[in-house]
């Protein structure tokens, strides 16, 4: 690993830790800062210290205590200074700091899109001007969204730590909303929105094997995990060589990660049997199910289709609808699919995609062209339009 | 003696003031601290930080139904301020759980907001 690869993974764990001693988050930002400026001048790789994590934790407290110094005006920071002299100011309780940060990121008192751009921030190492192309934000507010939500946590006091195991069905799942929106970034980012240095979807797969890690009894983590690795593993199939969308039923199996499929799938087999099931184990179930199917056709549509059912249940919305219909014509015909369509109604261009689709299998050309007119009057990235132009085309020479 | 609560409204920059302007605010609140003290009418009073740390907490389905805390103060109109309460917590999450029990959060909603903690 290269020194600045060093940095910025350690970076995260040593973050995690310099909050906890600071209580400030921009405090311990800057204070790391400083001593990541002391470690690119002396560092080099045949020098790096043996524990560079806790040789910056150790530099950026100094560092920290001096800030605090040259800014104490009140006696509220000399207090504050002498707690940072102090060890341990905030009980260790075992957990790993970096669980307490992802905790305080997704905190319910914070809207939810800083959630995300403060976990990246913070957890991830990406800087303002990365998180602004992710939310296709000038970097200017993305840094004035960043310095509220840190100083909403500062004078309000959201606490730094790990909830208690009955206020964990309150608060994991902006946790893994969080996690997942990190994760979801990358994954449209590789059709083509945005130049990133680091790639978000392997970030958000990080932080699922971190929350796993640091959570070990909460299968929905797992889920996550699993959800992400068995999506993830499918990326090279997914756009063709013009840059438009692949749909599953034509893409090329040979480029799936099958390592990353079977750790996807042993993941969710150990997660689901602890009998706590949740929409995250439910959508890694139906991943792996597609991730294990030898072609389309062969797919085992009817679990795919029982699993939907349960999503929808769980967690109903359109995207889910769409989703539950194509894998019901598979089993039951178009026509069951286009019943389940009926009464929604959105202009999200994969729903009317999925009409036309159920009409073209109908034989009934007319009807498909114009869902698939309607699917493209609506906003959507280049590579599903291409999708969607490159169907057009070939029903209307059909 | 008849109680009254006075509420400050004041404009909000999008930058926090310069310690110029805050110090001369301050000179005249001490200055207005100095002399209701001293006739004997101030009965308590608090500065709030400004209202981009606030939380609002509403409590789904009334008395011990779901709380719900969202980001940020309390913007509409169909409900009036109709009191308030000083908490004494050691961090947010304790002030949403006390705010939640206040049966204003049940029917409306309970805006928390830090007080400045001037040291």
């Amino acid at each position: 690993m290269n020194l600045e690869e060093t940095i910025r993974i350690e970076g995260g764990r040593v973050l995690a830790t310099l909050i906890r001693f600071t209580g400030d988050i921009h405090l311990a930002e800057d204070a790391l800062q400083d001593a990541v400026v002391v470690a690119l001048a002396t560092w080099t790789s045949d020098t790096m210290p043996e524990n560079p994590a806790a040789w910056l934790t150790t530099t950026a407290r100094r560092k920290a205590l001096d800030r605090l110094r040259r800014e104490s005006k009140r006696s509220v920071k000399e207090e504050e200074a002498i707690r940072l002299l102090d060890e341990a100011p905030l009980p260790d309780d075992g957990r790993d700091d970096r669980l307490r940060l992802v905790f305080t990121c997704s905190h319910p008192a914070i809207d939810p899109t800083s959630r995300v751009a403060l976990s990246l921030k913070t957890v991830c190492g990406l800087n303002a001007e990365e998180i602004a192309a992710v939310f296709l934000v000038k970097t200017g507010t993305m840094r004035q969204r960043l310095t509220r939500a840190k100083k909403k946590i500062k004078e309000a006091r959201i606490p730094y730590r790990v909830p208690e195991e009955h206020e964990l069905p309150d608060r994991l799942p902006a946790v893994l909303a969080t996690v997942n929106a990190v994760f979801t970034a990358g994954h449209h980012a590789a059709q083509g929105s945005y130049d990133s240095r680091v790639d978000l979807a392997e970030e958000g797969i990080r932080l699922a094997r971190l929350l796993v890690e640091l959570m070990p009894d909460e299968p929905e983590c797992q889920g996550l995990l699993a959800l992400f690795l068995a999506t993830h593993a499918r990326r090279k199939a997914r756009t063709g060589p013009d840059g438009a969308m692949v749909l599953l039923a034509d893409q090329d199996r040979s480029l799936w990660d099958h390592a990353a499929i079977a750790e996807a799938s042993g993941i969710i087999d150990r997660a689901l049997r602890r009998r706590r099931s949740g929409p995250f184990q439910v959508q890694a179930a139906v991943a792996v199910l597609h991730g294990l199917a030898p072609s389309y056709e062969r797919t085992d549509w009817p679990q795919v289709v029982e699993l939907y059912r349960a999503l929808e249940e769980l967690q109903p919305s359109i995207v889910v609808r769409v989703n539950r219909a194509v894998a019901e014509a598979e089993v039951a015909g178009p026509c069951t699919a286009l019943e389940l369509l009926e009464d929604i109604e959105s202009d999200w261009h994969f729903l009317w995609a999925a009409r036309a689709e159920m009409y073209r299998r109908l034989e009934r050309p007319d009807e498909s062209r114009r869902c698939l007119h309607r699917a493209l009057s609506a906003e959507m990235n280049e590579s599903d339009r291409s999708l969607l132009e490159q169907r057009l085309a070939v029903l209307l020479v059909g | 003696m008849p109680r009254y609560a006075a509420l400050i409204y004041s404009a909000e920059g999008d930058a926090p003031p310069s310690q110029e302007e805050w110090d001369a605010v301050m000179v005249d609140y001490n200055e207005f601290g100095e002399k209701a003290g001293a006739a004997g009418v101030v009965a308590g009073g608090e500065a709030l930080h400004e209202t981009s740390t606030a939380t609002t907490v509403h409590v789904e389905g009334g008395k011990g139904g779901k709380m719900i805390a969202v980001d940020g103060p309390y913007a509409e109109t169909k409900e009036a301020l109709g009191g308030f309460y000083l908490l004494d917590c050691a961090d947010l999450d304790e002030a949403l759980a006390w705010a939640a029990q206040i049966p204003g959060a049940w029917h409306g909603h309970v805006e928390v907001r830090p007080c400045i903690d001037f040291g």
